[in-house]
């Protein structure tokens, strides 16, 4: 089983990934590195990450996470995320990377706040 | 809690960085830990194996990360050792400066003081690094 599974789905102009397992240093850093490296060739520039079922991360996931911010932002888009685990929160707390990234409990609030 | 050590000898591949991270899964379950200092002890090893193995031994097959746990009365003492050219971490940046806050790495030993009760870095007499990292109860 991979490390980490990543489902897409459209929600309006807005492109969700539904992401399950573990976002660490090597096959689950690269999967959502090649995720989001896809879907801005495809012009798809609102981006939800649903973390609900990422368990863990690491600093090398976090660093991807920052990547992927810092990818979109280039490219005009927004990214967002979505129902983070207590554990992550407290990671991103820690690290104070909650005041860099938009992060919702609801899809629909998240999905309300593109612009 | 009983006193305990398990020793772990690692390849610098970063796929085995799971298998230290099962281990130390496994012993502080024996050492009778509690699920929320087991994330922080767990991440803690996880950062500091996969620095061992990425920037110690630059992920060179024929050196390899030693992982010793010591279960003691009142304390989990972990010791990671590299066979690295040394290290210095007073040189890394505060990864929570607001110059810093968009890097793409650099965080792992931020994670590993913020996790653990004691953290020392020392040169090895046969060289390498050793890091060790002590979590009270």
């Amino acid at each position: 089983m991979a490390e980490l599974n990543i489902r897409e789905r459209q929600a309006g102009d807005i492109t969700v990934l539904d992401m399950d397992g573990r976002i660490t240093i090597g096959e689950g850093s690269v999967a959502l590195r090649s995720a989001i490296r896809r879907l801005l060739e495809e012009g798809k520039k609102q981006i939800l990450l649903n973390l609900a079922g990422v368990g863990y991360i690491d600093s090398s996931g976090i660093g991807e996470l920052v990547s992927s911010y810092t990818a979109i932002n280039k490219e005009a888009g927004e990214l967002k995320l979505l129902s983070l685990t207590q554990k992550l929160r407290d990671l991103l707390t820690i690290t104070k990377l909650l005041t860099v990234f938009d992060a919702y409990e609801t899809e629909s609030d998240a999905l309300s706040s593109f612009k | 809690m009983t006193e305990q050590t398990t020793r772990l000898v690692l390849p610098s591949h970063i796929e085995a960085v799971g298998e230290a991270a099962a281990a130390v899964t496994d012993f502080v379950q024996s050492c009778g830990i509690g699920e929320d200092a087991a994330f922080g002890i767990g991440m803690a090893v996880r950062e500091a194996v996969t620095n061992a193995m990425v920037h110690g031994n630059q992920e060179d097959d024929t050196k390899s990360v030693e992982v010793v746990f010591n279960c003691l009365g009142n304390a989990l003492e972990i010791e990671v050792r590299d066979q690295g050219a040394g290290f210095d971490p007073t040189g890394v940046p505060d990864p929570t400066d607001p110059v810093n806050i968009l890097k793409t790495s650099g965080r792992g030993i931020f994670l590993i003081r913020s996790f653990m009760d004691e953290v020392e870095w020392f040169g090895r007499p046969e060289g390498g690094t050793t890091v060790r990292m002590v979590k009270k109860f």
